[in-house]
């Protein structure tokens, strides 16, 4: 049984250039060494590189030297054969190819991206809490906790200009200070809203992923601030690694003494603990969550009270959001002027989107406030595929509304995007395309709200359905201009009178769309087409005469044999059977079928 | 923990550990994206292809880790290599197949496979 095998080639190329001279100084050099009986050397046929040779690969681990020179050999053998390290000068060196980008960094997907919530995500093992450590983790507690009184900790914050990254942007720094009068008194709470339930949104879920502790770290700063001693994190269970590492992260805090008693040796005691969603959308509204919380069902109640004099169990408590609290240990690190000094006069710091749609690069970008969504999306995104054209981007989810083209210019931040009227919401960014309806995105998101609407108030319980049911009419191709008036005036009751954000928040997606795509509304009412091809209700199919070669391959895949036509002869569809599948057009050779 | 003197000696000694940031020219760092978006794109295997093929060739100076959520979903699974100080290479949609020709060009080498790189993948294109 031989330790390493050493395999010289001898074919004619490396032969010809020398690796007999190779072989017999190899072999001399090892047995000079003593190593006769435990390496291998091989003599081989051609490796294919025959211009750099005398070749050699050394294995098991299969280094490949190149231009093997005898007068190296010494150096192989007493370095790589003897003591396992291989000679990285002589290693054979591929030309270095100049123009491909191989580090992600340098892509214009990356050079954009400014990360402060996401710094740790791809970089460290979240299981592990050295790594955590060793990033500059639990430094911001221990500064906390060592050098800075509560009062100074929420003054840090509040000097950020950090807002609630959860969707509303209400400023961090005001929330910790309501709820900070009497420490030591009362009990008090801090929770983490991970309950991230906005269809195409994950930010909160690679935070909690990919940095558990940043999220354990900023709620034990938050608990010390406003003398809290106990945490709460809620968190849906439909994140089952997320929820993992959270579990593992806690007791590894727990093991170091960064949660527990007398943390960094001063009087500051804390600890936290996980609660697991069930699934409900309206549980990640605050007074819904802290309900869940309690362990009763989730239905939200009116404000106020506000949480910050009674929240989880009648007690002062605060909710943030994880990206909020991910930006935490950062502020305190680099001091709030150096976390103001990004962003917009009244929106600070960056933001993370969930991009995702109609886009080349999908996935996780965190932006400083005041990118542009042009910048987004034809920089960062790298444009909508297949030579269409933006039509939309949707933000906030089933709360927010559309951001359309005439407003690509309009930095991104909490107010700008109010005054267009949609809303930062917690990240989620959906690109649409001239093939998407802007009726029909109304339509599902109203869909989503009316299935998680928990019911407890008329004007969202019934309201939103209302809604839904005239959209279907709409895209059934049986509104009327009189029903948009109807609708947007049910929008507003919904908005003024819910009990709570779902509902206030619930006709949003129906008004954007109103407001910069009414002339697709009024196409669906009054022409009754649908321009992007989405409603089926709308839609029709033709065979044009002139390219239809009478292939017959449309009428053979028609599932409800609604094609009818001789062989090389001009097919025709019969309207009254055909049910919109749209497998007659996939099959056409020809582009002879069109829909409208 | 009992003060902050504490935990910098653990930093320290994590620094050293970890292999970003050390001293060692040698050091290899095998990232493997392993939030949901890469377990679900197959992040499970390559890892474990990782460490079988370090296993196989002996290498010690090695480290297989999984990491976070690296950003840029739809070019799952992703995996970044860190020699030493040199700058890091970002591998994408990666196979149990490209693991070991990685391992063997790459990380015993030095010759990055290009081809296989976040720049070869058409980004932006």
């Amino acid at each position: 049984m031989y330790r390493p095998h050493v395999l010289v080639c001898c074919g004619t190329g490396c032969t010809s250039s020398g690796s007999a001279k190779v072989i017999e100084t190899l072999e001399a050099e090892i047995a000079k060494a003593g190593l006769s009986e435990e390496i291998k050397v091989t003599r081989t046929d051609c490796f294919g590189l025959c211009t750099v040779g005398p070749n050699m690969i050394v294995y098991p681990e299969g280094c490949f030297y190149s231009k093997v020179n005898v007068d190296d050999i010494p150096e192989i053998v007493a370095e790589h054969l003897l003591k396992g390290r291989p000679v990285k000068r002589l290693l054979y060196k591929k030309p270095v190819e100049k123009d491909t980008i191989t580090c992600l960094d340098h892509t214009d997907f990356f050079r954009k991206q400014k990360r402060v919530a996401l710094r740790n995500c791809g970089l460290i093992n979240p299981e592990s809490i050295e790594e955590y450590i060793a990033m500059d983790g639990y430094e911001a507690l221990g500064k906390c906790l060592t050098e800075y009184t509560p009062d100074q900790v929420i003054q840090t914050i509040l000097d950020s200009g950090l807002r609630g990254r959860g969707g509303a942007g209400f400023p961090t720094g005001m929330k910790w200070r309501f709820a900070a009068g009497n420490r030591g008194q009362v009990q008090k709470y801090v929770c983490c809203n991970a309950d991230e339930g906005d269809p195409g949104a994950f930010m909160d879920r690679s935070v909690l992923e990919g940095d558990p502790h940043c999220v354990l770290e900023a709620m034990a700063i938050a608990g010390y601030a406003i003398g809290a001693t106990q945490g709460y994190i809620y968190v849906r269970a439909e994140y089952p690694i997320a929820v993992k590492r959270l579990e593992i992260a806690i007791e590894q805090a727990r093991k170091y003494g960064l949660l527990g008693k007398n943390i960094f040796g001063t009087d500051f005691c804390f600890d936290i603990e996980l609660r697991l969603g069930a699934g409900a959308f309206v549980c990640g509204e605050e007074t819904a969550l802290m309900t869940s919380i309690e362990g009763k069902r989730g239905e939200p109640r009116p404000r106020p009270p506000f949480p910050a004099s009674k929240g989880l169990f009648q007690q002062p408590t605060i909710l943030n959001n994880v990206e909020t609290y991910a930006n935490i240990p950062q502020i305190i690190l680099k001091g709030p002027q150096w976390f103001a000094s990004m962003g917009t006069e009244k929106s600070k710091g960056t933001k993370v989107f969930a991009l995702g749609g109609k886009i080349h690069n999908t996935g996780l970008v965190e932006i400083p406030m005041g990118t542009t969504l042009r910048e987004i999306v034809e920089e960062i995104g790298g444009g909508v595929p297949n030579g269409k054209k933006f039509k939309a981007a949707q933000t906030g989810g089933p709360s927010g509304g559309c951001i359309s083209a005439e407003n690509m210019d309009v930095p991104i931040d909490y107010d700008n995007l109010i005054a267009i009227g949609t809303m930062m919401g917690s990240g989620g960014m959906i690109i649409m395309d001239e093939d998407n309806c802007m009726v029909d995105i109304a339509k599902f998101f109203l869909q989503f709200t009316v299935d998680e609407s928990c019911g407890k108030c008329t004007p969202c319980r019934v309201g939103t359905r209302r809604l839904l049911e005239m959209l279907e009419k709409i895209t059934a191709g049986n509104g009327t201009l009189e029903d948009l008036d109807k609708m947007e005036a049910l929008c507003y009751y919904i908005k003024n009178n819910s009990l709570c954000g779902l509902g206030q928040t619930a006709p949003n997606p129906v008004l954007s769309t109103l407001r910069y795509f009414r002339d697709e509304y009024i196409a669906h009412v009054v022409d009754k087409t649908c321009p992007a091809g989405v409603c089926k209700g709308l839609l029709h199919f033709y065979i044009q005469p002139d390219k239809c070669r009478g292939c017959t391959a449309c009428a053979r895949i028609c599932p409800v044999s609604a094609i009818s036509g001789k062989v090389r002869e001009v097919h025709v569809i019969d309207q009254t059977k055909c049910i919109k599948c749209g497998s007659c057009i996939e099959k056409c050779k020809f582009g002879a079928i069109i829909k409208k | 923990m009992k003060s902050l003197e504490e935990l910098r000696a653990i930093k320290a000694a994590a620094l050293n550990k970890i292999g970003i940031c050390n001293d060692d020219a040698d050091a290899v760092k095998v990232l493997v994206g392993m939030a949901t978006c890469g377990i679900a794109a197959g992040a499970r295997p390559i890892l474990n292809a990782f460490t079988e093929e370090i296993e196989k060739r002996h290498l010690k100076n090695v480290a297989v880790s999984q990491t976070g959520c690296i950003g840029i979903c739809q070019y799952e699974p992703i995996v970044e290599v860190y020699v030493g100080k040199e700058e890091k290479v970002t591998y994408v949609k990666m196979t149990a197949e490209k693991v070991a020709r990685i391992v063997n060009d790459h990380i015993v080498n030095g010759n990055v496979v290009t081809e296989y790189t976040i720049g070869a993948a058409t980004i932006n294109k």
